[in-house]
């Protein structure tokens, strides 16, 4: 019922947005060209004043659209939340509109987005990594990301300098826990991953 | 005779500065403060900019407790992600594993027994006196009143035997399952709660009076970290640094969940959304807590602790598996496909100690979820600092942090 209103109300400003399947809350998809005017409708004239979550989902490495960001919203008055989500155009080199003009908090959701997914926020004023280091290589919530990681040079010339040129990360034993990426998701039985030195697999020279 | 007049020149300290600043030009000074500095309070670093004590440009550097939680629970069942919640928040386990398992059921629809929900409000209001006690200590061990901190440390280590005995674990107690919690209260456990909260009240008290009206813990937290209504609903705060603000919100009554809804208590509001408001709102917090507590054991309602339905979520009891074919199954497929989820997204959010603990899980079915998303509060809370620290003394940074209480495993995750 209000979540008939609100759509209503929400494609006077963006004829494109649709439905979003959802189990709790209204949920929109919208063009992410109609974004920024979406939620400031939103927050301007339906009282949606708190950007609680704004996130990612990479939808699998050959899906297109890749990158879908997603934003949950929350009225202080009415005590409900609202989602709105937003296909990336590009799936290599993906980009999303800035929310930081109409929440101040976006910005480090957005530099965290970023981060973990390599979404570049347009118009944001200080795009960095927030939860990785600055010159790390990769965006390790992409799907495409082991769960073990990539071993990756330590560039810091200082511990460089100490523990030789490359520095190898010692490898997992027992845990965590991976699945096999091959099988359908749901039907993934994670197991112990041993990745421990042995005879079988030496400890590499470094 | 002529007498002799001598003038005096009153020192003009505030003149000769004055003329001092013209003459020298101040060169600003880059601290880096942290990632292991006491105030910090685990590893937080802040690269300050200042000009003389005055800070002049603040940016929080994260990441250094970073595990990648997200990628962890999308590679692992339901159920096996119960312990990494502990870690998120690890000063209120009991409340984040509450929070993930209600948001796990909502995304199965399933609804837990009254006891279950009445249990879960007991422990996580308990954490959230362990996590105010320890929060509080801290704060104001920063600013340097020690002896609050003797105080509060050995109530919450009352609180901690109490956890000890419910789940076996003082501290990563993994206590919340997917419809239900791991076992029943012991026998007398309820008890021995209403004699802590008899006990503690009155200590509660005593820290008041050693706080409330001190004059030098008045001077260090009032009017400092000031954080205005606007911004601290612009920069997503919740949870007590939120209330201190003066933002009349809070979860537990506004959106109610696990039968919130039944319990009697109010929510504290600070006026100016200094440090000083914030510390006054956690201590009526506490307060409240006990209420729902006492409130929540009086009218604790008989019946199953997790739903005896749910026979493809909840594993079976340890004894009806090792007697019964059926519940054998059971067991191994929940042990190794996990749970059975349906399709679909939800978000949901609790009010923990810190503030809105939230859980955005998309699920394609099946055991494991797609992405999950954590929205740890303290992430945002922490967000704001690169606003309040501005133009604040370098002293007045111990304050503010200790004031914001925030919890790094959860902002970092």
């Amino acid at each position: 019922m209000i979540a008939q209103d609100l759509k209503a109300a929400l494609q006077e400003s963006c004829p494109d947005l649709e439905d979003r399947d959802s189990l709790d809350w209204p949920a929109f998809n919208c063009p992410i060209s109609a974004l920024v005017d979406v939620v400031r409708v939103l927050k301007e004239d339906h009282g949606y004043d708190v950007l609680t979550d704004a996130t990612a989902i990479d939808n699998g490495v050959a899906a297109s659209p890749r990158f879908t960001v997603v934003y949950h919203l929350f009225s202080s008055q009415s005590h409900t939340y609202t989602r709105i989500a937003a296909n990336c155009d590009d799936d290599s080199e993906p980009t999303a509109p800035t929310l930081t003009d109409l929440f101040k908090g976006a910005n480090w959701m957005e530099r965290e987005t970023f981060d973990l997914f390599g979404i570049r926020y347009e118009g944001h004023p200080d795009l960095r990594r927030i939860l990785m280091w600055d010159d790390y290589p990769h965006h390790p919530l992409r799907k495409d990301f082991p769960l073990a990681g990539f071993e990756n040079e330590i560039s810091d010339p200082e511990i460089a300098a100490n523990t030789g040129v490359k520095v190898k990360p010692a490898p997992m034993a027992g845990g965590p826990f991976v699945a096999q990426q091959s099988c359908f998701e749901s039907k993934r039985e994670p197991v112990a991953k041993d990745e421990s030195w042995n005879e079988q697999n030496e400890k590499p020279d470094s | 005779m002529p007498t002799e007049t001598t003038e005096y020149n009153a020192p003009d300290s505030g003149g000769k500065a004055a003329a001092a600043a013209q003459e020298f030009e101040t060169e600003h000074l880059e601290v880096s403060m942290g990632p292991s500095h006491p105030s910090t309070h685990g590893v937080l670093r802040l690269n300050l900019e200042l000009d003389g004590e005055v800070v002049q440009k603040c940016d929080p550097v994260l990441g250094y407790l970073h595990r990648g939680d997200e990628k962890i629970a999308e590679n692992m069942t339901y159920n096996q992600f119960v312990p990494y919640t502990d870690r998120l928040d690890y000063l209120a386990p009991l409340a984040n594993n509450a929070a993930y398992a209600m948001a796990v059921e909502k995304l199965a629809n399933l609804e837990v027994p009254e006891r279950c929900q009445a249990i879960r409000v007991v422990t996580s209001e308990l954490a959230r006196i362990s996590a105010h006690l320890l929060g509080l200590g801290a704060y104001t061990m920063d600013v340097g009143a020690l002896t609050v901190f003797m105080i509060t440390f050995t109530e919450r280590e009352k609180l901690y035997t109490l956890f000890e005995e419910l789940t076996g674990a003082r501290f990563t107690t993994s206590y919340s399952r997917i419809g239900g919690v791991t076992r029943d209260m012991p026998d007398g456990w309820t008890d021995r709660v209403m004699v802590f909260c008899e006990e503690f009240l009155p200590l509660l008290d005593d820290v008041e009076a050693l706080l409330t009206r001190n004059r030098i813990w008045f001077d260090r937290t009032a009017d400092i970290g000031i954080i205005s209504k606007e911004d601290a609903i612009s920069y997503g705060l919740t949870g007590p640094n939120l209330r201190g603000s003066g933002v009349d919100l809070d979860l537990r009554r506004d959106a109610p969940y696990s039968g919130y809804e039944q319990y009697d208590f109010e929510v504290p509001l600070g006026e100016n959304g200094d440090c000083y408001d914030r510390y006054a709102v956690r201590m009526e917090e506490m307060r409240q807590s006990v209420r729902i507590v006492r409130q929540a054991i009086a009218k604790m309602p008989g019946g199953p602790f997790y739903a005896e339905e749910a026979k493809k979520i909840y594993a079976p009891r340890k004894d009806k598996i090792l007697t019964s074919m059926e519940e054998l199954i059971q067991n191994f497929m929940i042990t190794t496909e996990g749970p059975d989820m349906p399709a679909g997204e939800v978000y949901f959010e609790a009010e923990n100690p810190k503030g809105a603990l939230g859980f955005y899980i998309v699920s394609k079915g099946g055991g494991v979820p797609y992405r999950m998303k954590i929205r740890g509060p303290s992430f945002n809370n922490l967000s704001v600092l690169e606003k309040v620290c501005l133009g604040g003394m370098i002293s007045d940074i111990s304050a503010i942090l200790g004031s914001l209480d925030f919890v790094m495993g959860e902002c970092d995750r």
